[in-house]
């Protein structure tokens, strides 16, 4: 038994020509907040992708709970669930008629009790028979959000989740997401543009460039190897090298 | 295969139909529309009756047969159109939902609509035109079936073609079906098309559906071979047709397109 919830060992993806992701290696260990930052287009997504099985690696592997993802879909998305800014849901239906489907998809026993539990803890009571097409994007955010937790998942991706939420509603879903690790022993993989959320959030940080890991290691660490004043002035740092060398 | 699975997605569509006017609009439009211009060119050309024996009986019974191969058809595709116009595709192939459970639910919803569409449809022959559809008697239930799974096979066919083409791909939802209908001899007797047509003809379990239903209709015999013809292509058909869907799946996610289908 290892103690990693989440291991990719030399993750590799290739478009045609063109290498997304080349050669990346890391873990995530229970309960562990890692986040992942990189310029636009250095391969988050894909990694995340990747990681749900909804994108075949070149080459590499991946395992989660001491399993391989390429031959034990089933299993491993059962216990691992993602939200992001950029996905939707059913426009038509209610935010409660998703999160029935949702909970059935998953064969959640108890269907009733968490899906009450889900929409009280992100105060989302006023809203749940709304119908999803009139919610506002922090609303939208929240809903995804909640289609994640529902399932108790034991790992979640979260791509930039709290991009369009108030400052009120971000701090709540953050502290909603440090209790849980807390409580659950989630681990959860993080993306976010908001380098103060990224220091405040994430355990680990794992920079990505170009489709490499690029730097690794706690906030503090990160900052102080590169001799700068902050996360942000690191992003910086990377973003423009890469800008550079693409143009 | 978990029922569970299955039944969210059915519940899904449900959950849509119930407040959905327009989709439920859509389902009727189109067979009733049918059903309307067909009879009436069918009750006028029936003052010739005498020439061709039975026509009331061979048109109307064609029109609601092929209207059922097109709804099962329907009921596949839309409901594959209908998570890609919610962008709800991601959700779905990042849960432990299986092709095979997504295939089986679209096909029960197909299943749903066609017994839907076929009741409505016989139910305005009988009180437009005195048209019984029973009058084809014991056979139209595997004639029913076999024109339901041909529909699921050219339902996973266009389905395939859409998530590997993407949107721009929606059009043949519609379209597709209609390529099909001169094979499928619906309105007319295989006989009558050219050769090298009659030949591509044979292999579509649809023509022998309503040539089986001819040789009913017409002179009486228990249309044996056609219906052995139609379920043995049907059968070789869709299992190749489910595998080209776990195919294209597996082509979709190797090179990103699963998640960007709907650009
Ligand atoms: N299906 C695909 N086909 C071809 N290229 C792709 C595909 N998906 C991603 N890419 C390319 O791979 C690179 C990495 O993209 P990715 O979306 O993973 O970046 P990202 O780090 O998430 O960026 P952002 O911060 O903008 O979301 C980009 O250059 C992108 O154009």
């Amino acid at each position: 038994m290892s103690s990693s919830v989440l291991k990719a060992s030399d993750l590799t993806k290739r478009f045609g020509d063109f290498t997304a992701v080349n050669g990346v290696s890391f873990e995530i260990r229970p309960g562990e907040i890692l986040g992942l930052l990189g310029p636009n287009g250095a391969g988050k997504t894909t990694t995340i992708q990747m990681l749900l099985g909804l994108v075949t690696p070149t080459a590499g592997s991946i395992h989660m709970f001491d399993l391989d993802l390429s031959t034990h879909r089933e299993e491993i998305l059962q216990q691992v669930n993602f939200s992001s800014t950029y996905i939707s849901m059913p426009q038509s239906l209610t935010v409660e008629e998703n999160l029935w489907v949702v909970a059935r998809l998953y064969g959640i026993s108890d269907m009733a009790r968490r899906v009450n539990d889900i929409v009280k803890k992100l105060e989302m009571e006023e809203f749940r028979g709304k119908v999803t097409r009139k919610l506002s994007s922090g609303q939208m955010t929240r809903l995804t959000l909640a289609k994640a937790f529902l399932t108790e998942p034991r790992i979640l991706f979260l791509d930039e989740p709290t991009a369009s939420l108030d400052p009120d509603i971000a701090d709540k879903i953050r502290s909603l997401l440090k209790e849980e690790r807390r409580s659950s022993g989630l681990s959860i993989l993080y993306t976010s543009h908001n380098m103060r959320e990224m220091e405040e959030m994430s355990d680990r940080i794992i920079f990505l460039q170009r489709g490499r890991i690029v730097a690794e290691g706690t906030a503090q660490d990160i900052v102080d190897r590169f001799g700068k004043a902050d996360l942000e002035e690191v992003f910086l740092k990377f973003a423009r090298e890469q800008g550079q060398s693409s143009s | 295969m978990k029922l569970h699975r299955i039944t969210a997605l059915i519940v899904r569509h449900l959950y849509l139909y119930r407040r959905s006017l327009p989709r439920i609009m859509e389902i009727f439009y189109w067979p009733f529309l049918d059903l309307v211009i067909w009879g009436f060119i069918t009750l006028y050309l029936a003052r010739y009756q005498s020439q061709v024996p039975g026509f009331v009986t061979f048109f109307l019974g064609a029109l609601i047969l092929w209207d059922m191969l097109f709804r099962s058809q329907q009921g596949i595709t839309i409901s594959f159109l209908e998570e890609l116009w919610a962008r709800n595709l991601m959700n779905l192939f990042a849960s432990p939902l299986k092709p095979s459970e997504f295939l089986t639910a679209t096909m029960a919803m197909s299943v749903m609509k066609v017994t839907i569409v076929s009741i409505v449809m016989a139910g305005c022959a009988l009180l437009f035109y005195s048209y019984n559809i029973l009058t084809i008697g014991v056979w139209l239930m595997p004639f029913v079936l076999n024109l339901v799974i041909a529909g699921w096979i050219i339902g996973v066919f266009t389905t395939s073609l859409i998530m590997r083409f993407g949107q721009e791909a929606e059009v043949l939802a519609w379209s597709m079906v209609f390529l099909f209908q001169p094979i499928s001899c619906v309105f007319y007797p295989m006989e009558v098309l050219p050769t090298w047509l009659q030949m591509i003809a044979m292999v579509n379990p649809a023509a022998h559906v309503f040539e089986g239903m001819r040789t009913v209709l017409g002179a009486g015999a228990p249309p044996v071979g056609d219906l052995a013809w139609a379920v043995c292509l049907n059968g070789a058909l869709l299992v190749g047709v489910v595998a080209w869907f776990h195919r294209t799946v597996a082509y979709c996610k190797d090179q990103g397109l699963l998640v960007r289908v709907g650009e």
